[in-house]
């Protein structure tokens, strides 16, 4: 076998070579910072990804494949990653005085960010199964030793421990999964798949069958879910917002990719499963949500009822031309209002005696300070889908698009359940509105109000004037060949 | 792809060793089997022409990965471990009859599955040089990848010693 | 029965990979699971070895190559956290860790 130099066309990969050297780089700018001034770190990490922004901005509407085309740049994945980018940029600056306080002001934390990110990105350009197995693994290993990184309580890593064994648990499913459908089409590239995965009988079935078991587990979608609450309470509250936004969006894109652009043709095979999987996410983590009295738990099961959602929309993608749109669009309102939310959790957060996690700590709140009131019930409007806020228009595209694809009994379903879900998110509104209480609130950082007033100024743009970035998100095609 | 009896000795002592690693109580000896059938399986990859596929099966997964576990468990003195819980009764059935299931729908589904196509043995240039070849060429770019997923797990080990060490200071 | 196919494979692999599956789910003990989800790595790789062999590609060998990778770094950060965990609470049963209900 002769050696023949491989092509790079580090274009299509530019923004994650700019984000990971810089990562390197800042590994080793960072032994000169002091041990107890680490949130300097935390400051410097936010130019490896204002970085890669700026690259990826110039990247938008071209189109090209890398390394055999097992790496493409579409709208599609440059989309994703201007996303991923905002989250982590948002996930930073709430994590600055929260990991000073409870990680002993550790920098690994910060770097640990931003090559989860790289696995994120890399998640959404991949267009080979090995890709997809390689990033989700790049984008869960910084997450596992995240969630265990808080040093004031056992919880963290308790709930690290748990994540980690079920992440490598699907990760063996996955694997299985991916050998299984090699077999059958004797190549992992998802173009390759798109050929021969209509004639691969019933290995090819079992293998999409366990690659779809593997992909559930990771986005947290019923039956698969039970790991979700345990390691969102038990996880930093940082943590839980990056991964909750993160590696949710991260798995459906990869999830979207594999579906549509390899086995569009077997839809009739996984349609009915999807819908069913979408229908009891949606039922079970909403009704299941009722019952909680710890804020975290809440967005946690919360965060399951909005993985049933864009589920919803992944099953309709190939019947109707819109679903990859409304799933994009109803992604961003998703981030906004999920990351600002717990950023309003982390503002209440203490750190020893009771940490104010509790619903009935919110009581009162609208007296004591009515700003951070109105932007937390302004964030529970849009998780619950109250016309005027993004999350109203995200789920008024996602049912459209469900019905475009013949799903009416899904759509029902989805619409009892968003009303069930006003339940629990307006206990929170009306703890602080309806009730008096003594408050305790800490000394909010301005990061942190900062985060808060974006995505609160977010979540009204894109419920009061969504046309444009709606167009956005339905311009955000995927493409299937390099 | 291997004679018959060759395989199903193989096979039968491949899964003796994973029902040894499942109900022994002694947490060493699980390692142990699951070290007897990593070599099982490394002398299948031989049969099936991958002989240097083989030789990492023995180093990274029989040789570093099970002596890194043996360590930690003999390191946490975790060898012996308590008798099972005893709610675990429903749980226990339920799990047996899921895998079962799982086991015998996926033998019947697809042991049938192209009998006797193989290619000839020679179709398949698995020499170390022709790995390389490809790991260096078409797969430059996981490869990559992966040298940012070792660091990440470097990284793990620094952050849990660091935690450990604050702890006994304060 | 004469001639060995990749079905005989296939179902050896889907032996071995049920069998780390039960380990996982009747298992209480942080380590054994952890040695059952690899004993699954590993009749994945067993499948894709058997199915580069019965396709004459090389692909399947490579994939087995990333899967060790993967594999060794999950161990190394797996058992990373074991310790870490055992060293606060002396016990790896995860039938302990009852610190969170809902």
């Amino acid at each position: 076998m002769q050696f023949v130099e491989p092509t790079l066309n580090l274009s299509v990969i530019l923004p994650i070579i700019i984000l990971t050297f810089s990562t390197l780089l800042l590994m080793f700018v960072d032994f000169w910072v002091p041990d107890e001034r680490k949130d300097i770190t935390g400051w410097l990490s936010l130019f490896p990804l204002g970085g890669a922004l700026t690259a990826t901005f110039f990247q938008w509407d071209t189109i090209k494949g890398a390394f055999n085309s097992s790496v493409l740049q579409d709208n599609f994945s440059t989309y994703l990653s201007i996303l991923y980018l905002i989250t982590g940029m948002l996930s930073v600056l709430i994590s600055i005085g929260y990991i000073r306080k409870r990680g002993h002001g550790r920098s690994e934390y910060y770097f640990l960010m931003l090559f989860s990110l790289v696995g994120m990105m890399l998640m959404g350009m991949a267009n080979d199964l090995l890709i997809v197995f390689l990033a989700l693994e790049l984008l869960s290993i910084p997450l596992y030793i995240m969630s265990g990184f808080d040093r004031t309580d056992l919880n963290s890593e308790e709930s690290a421990l748990k994540y980690f064994l079920l992440g490598a648990f699907s990760s063996g499913f996955l694997v299985f999964g991916i050998a299984l459908i090699y077999g059958a089409v004797g190549s992992t590239a998802l173009p390759d798949i798109a050929e021969g995965i209509a004639t691969s009988g019933t290995v090819g079935l079992a293998g999409i069958a366990m690659l779809l078991v593997g992909f559930m587990f990771k986005v947290g979608t019923v039956p698969f879910h039970m790991w979700t609450p345990d390691v969102y309470q038990g996880a930093p509250t940082s943590v839980t917002a990056f991964m909750s936004v993160g590696a949710k969006v991260a798995g459906f894109a990869a999830l979207m990719r594999v579906l549509i652009s390899s086995m569009g043709s077997m839809d009739e095979k996984w349609i009915p499963a999807l819908a069913v999987i979408a229908a009891a996410t949606m039922i079970v983590g909403n009704i299941a949500a009722l019952t909680q009295t710890n804020i975290k738990r809440l967005l946690a099961y919360s965060s399951i009822a909005h993985a049933g959602y864009i589920l919803m929309a992944v099953t309709a993608s190939t019947k109707s031309d819109d679903g990859v749109g409304a799933a994009l669009f109803y992604m961003m309102t998703y981030m906004f209002t999920n990351l600002g939310a717990f950023a309003a959790v982390m503002a209440m957060e203490r750190f020893s005696g009771n940490k104010q996690l509790d619903l009935d700590d919110y009581k009162g709140m609208g007296k004591h300070n009515f700003a951070f009131a109105i932007v937390m019930m302004l964030l529970m409007f849009s998780l619950t889908g109250i016309p005027l806020t993004g999350g109203f228009v995200g789920k008024f595209y996602v049912f459209k698009t469900a019905l475009e694809a013949d799903l009416v009994w899904l759509v029902i379903i989805a619409a009892l359940t968003s009303v069930v879900s006003a339940f629990y998110y307006m206990r929170v509104v009306f703890n602080m509105f309806m009730f008096d209480g003594e408050i305790d609130m800490p000394t909010v950082p301005n990061a942190l109000k900062l985060v808060m007033a974006v995505a609160a100024i977010a979540t009204l743009v894109l419920g009061v004037l969504p046309a444009d970035w709606y167009t956005i998100a339905q311009n955000a095609l995927m493409t299937t060949g390099g | 792809m291997g004679h018959p009896i060759v395989f199903l000795i193989l096979a039968t002592v491949a899964v003796f060793a994973a029902i040894g690693m499942l109900t022994s109580r002694n947490a060493v000896h699980s390692a142990l089997y699951l070290v007897l059938n990593f070599c099982t399986v490394a002398v299948f990859y031989l049969v099936l022409n991958a002989p240097f596929i083989s030789m990492v099966q023995i180093t990274v997964y029989a040789g570093a990965i099970v002596v890194l576990f043996l360590f930690v468990i003999m390191l946490l003195g975790a060898d012996q471990l308590p008798k099972a819980s005893s709610n675990g009764g429903l749980q226990y059935i339920l799990a047996i009859f899921a895998t079962a299931g799982l086991a015998t729908a996926l033998i019947l589904q697809l042991s049938g599955f192209g009998d006797g196509t193989a290619k000839p043995e020679s179709a398949l240039d698995a020499s170390p040089e022709a790995i390389g070849t490809l790991l260096f060429q078409d797969y430059v770019f996981p490869f990559e990848i992966t040298s940012l997923i070792l660091l990440v797990a470097m990284m793990s080990l620094i952050v849990f010693k660091a935690q450990k060490r604050k702890k006994q200071d304060g | 029965m004469d001639e060995v196919t990749i079905g005989w494979y296939i179902a050896l692999a889907a032996i071995l990979f049920s069998m780390g599956a039960l380990g996982v789910l009747v298992r209480r003990n942080a380590l054994i699971i952890f040695m059952s989800i690899e004993l699954m790595l590993n009749a994945g790789n067993l499948l894709f070895v058997a199915f580069a062999r019965h396709l004459g590609d090389l692909d399947g060998q490579i994939w087995v190559f990333f899967t060790m990778t993967v594999a060794a770094a999950e161990v190394a950060v797996g058992l990373a956290l074991a310790v870490s965990i055992f060293r606060n609470r002396d016990s790896v049963n995860i039938d302990d860790m009852n610190m969170m209900k809902g």
